[in-house]
């Protein structure tokens, strides 16, 4: 088996003012080269917290993580994260924004005219060649989120992490930016890890999808493997009987098991 | 704050003139034409009327104001003796502005270099804090053990009248000149300081993860992401400064004299003319109000949006 990312026991706790907070509790998970794999579960259940372990932007308080054998001890650019509220910088232009992350993960063997053409591709690539030159605060919300894409995917990751990546969209801008990563993905075969809490999100883009277990010490309650041929498209999966396994499962485990006590 | 209101207003009523005109031209083509009265009511936007009221809405007050001013000014001159009226005024104003940049030796020049020499004080003086406030505000605002340090000082210091650092500044530099700019320095200083600091303890955390997740370099994250994004509480300080500065002027000249428009008006005071020292209000005014203005006008250009 060929794992990039290994999660190894790892425990994570937050100092509060009220002592000490577990967010998570022995979560182990592999995540192959190539697979798409997406992490579900309620609110509160450190779905976006085992995300930022992997990113690096927080360090476990137990266990251990590794990407490509080595531990992780802080974020990097082999491990790409695409924010949920999209992080554009407000004072560049869209090409520069994603330039930005071009000129930093390639520059040592790439010279200038090579680093436009791949901030160009990456535009592109997204459809946004167009917006180039706008400020993030004259496009649309799914458009910065597009750019936001552009940018993790110019970065050529070994992995790439989006923490609720559409959460913030509507539901049709949500159907397109989807159907386009899916398109995106099938380019570029890259490995994702994803955080969401919309169940057909889930089933539609991943090849498994992890359930977590409500906080707090969450940890994984099941795994599913989604056995769906790719592309994927999304009206014929509406027929399809296995989509409809994957749902009931996941909202079983979501709604059944994993009932959220009414607050 | 004023200066923006007043100046929206007179934007938006300046704006308002050419669509009542184009109305009113298309309202006379209408008329003209063979067209059914019938079929257009839609397209039309607000009535010329309508367009009108607006305009009169915005512009009535504040010549409403104006005048009430003006009219309690020439009542309150006619009861008085020595209270020079709106008229006296205007015409000491056109004998004054008539040559504004005449010079007599240093105890006698026009209004002009005498604005000017203020302006070159607060200019220096405010410069010089710039230079000093705003690096010494990413650091108060980049490590918690500066802020720790210097923020009991700072707290103890700001409310302190920059006047009362007219002294030390006779002391250090044995002149007048220079001492009257360092009041400008202590009092512009201060809101630099503290606004600089307070917009790098406010970047976003969100930037801060891009440029964790890009790994860039210190060089990198301090020109495409600390700075632009303290810039806007930057400019803020610097137009708080700005407006105490010129509050400052004033009073720091008319102790230490020289030429500036602060000694002018103590010294039309010692010739008693009362009407230049209303002047002096007036120009006082609207230098603080440019000034002003000028500094919003280049915060806006650095506002990116609503984000």
């Amino acid at each position: 088996m060929n794992a990039i990312v290994k999660v190894e026991n790892v425990g994570m706790a937050f100092e509060t003012t009220k002592g000490s907070f577990v967010a998570l509790k022995d979560v182990n998970l592999q995540i192959r080269t190539g697979e798409v794999v997406s992490l579900i579960g309620h609110s509160g259940c450190g779905k976006s917290t085992l995300l930022n372990l992997i990113a690096g932007l927080t360090l476990p308080t137990s266990g251990v993580m590794l990407c490509n054998g080595r531990e992780i001890a802080g974020p990097g650019p082999e491990r790409a994260v695409v924010f949920q509220n999209h992080s554009l910088l407000p004072w560049l232009n869209c090409f520069e924004n994603v330039y930005l992350a071009v000129e930093r993960v390639f520059s040592a063997r790439d010279g200038k005219e090579a680093l436009r053409a791949r901030t160009n591709a990456a535009l592109e690539m997204v459809h946004m060649g167009h917006a180039a030159q706008k400020l993030p605060h004259e496009i649309s919300g799914g458009m910065k989120q597009r750019i936001g894409i552009a940018r993790a995917f110019a970065m050529e990751p070994k992995i790439l992490l989006m923490d609720e990546p559409f959460g913030a969209l509507d539901a049709l801008t949500r159907a397109a930016l989807q159907d386009e990563l899916i398109g995106v993905m099938a380019k570029t075969g890259a490995t994702v890890v994803m955080v969401t809490h919309d169940v057909d999100e889930a089933v539609l883009l991943s090849d498994r999808v992890v359930m977590m277990t409500n906080g707090p010490a969450a940890t994984i309650g099941e795994i599913l493997d989604v056995k769906l041929t790719k592309p994927r498209d999304r009206l014929q999966l509406a027929h399809d009987p296995h989509f409809a396994e994957c749902r009931a499962a996941i909202l079983e485990f979501l709604y059944q098991k994993q009932m959220k006590k009414a607050a | 704050m004023t200066t923006a209101t007043l100046s929206t207003a007179l934007d938006q009523g300046l704006e308002h003139v050419e669509p009542a005109a184009v109305t009113a031209d298309a309202v006379k083509s209408g008329t003209t034409s063979v067209t059914p009265p019938v079929a257009s009511p839609a397209p039309r936007g607000p009535s010329l009327g309508e367009r009108l009221g607006g305009f009169m809405r915005r512009v009535i007050p504040p010549f409403l104001g104006l005048a009430l001013v003006l009219g309690v000014w020439a009542l309150v001159a006619m009861k008085s003796a020595d209270f020079p009226g709106p008229g006296k005024t205007f015409d000491a104003a056109v004998v004054l502005f008539s040559d504004p940049f005449y010079s007599n030796g240093p105890n006698d020049q026009g209004i002009g270099w005498n604005i000017l020499a203020s302006l070159k004080r607060v200019a220096v003086g405010f410069g010089v804090a710039a230079l000093v406030g705003i690096p010494l505000g990413f650091i108060i605002g980049r490590f918690a053990f500066m802020n720790a340090m210097l923020e009991p000082i700072i707290s103890l210091l700001r409310p302190v009248s920059p006047l009362a650092w007219l002294p030390i500044g006779l002391m250090v530099f044995k002149a007048a000149d220079p001492a009257s700019t360092w009041t400008i320095f202590i009092c512009s200083i201060w809101p630099m300081i503290l606004n600089t600091a307070q917009g790098v303890q406010r970047v976003p955390q969100d930037y801060l993860n891009v440029a964790r997740v890009l790994n860039l370099s210190e060089f990198r994250i301090i020109t495409k992401i600390l700075f632009p994004s303290v810039l806007p509480y930057m400019l803020t300080g610097i137009r708080l400064s700005i407006g105490t500065a010129w509050l400052v002027i004033v009073a720091a000249e008319m102790l230490t004299g020289g030429v500036g428009i602060g000694f002018w008006v103590w010294d039309e005071w010692n010739n008693l003319k009362v009407e230049h020292i209303l002047i002096a209000i007036f120009v006082i005014g609207i230098v603080g109000l440019l000034l002003e203005y000028l500094l919003l006008l280049i915060a806006r250009r650095f506002s990116y949006g609503a984000n």
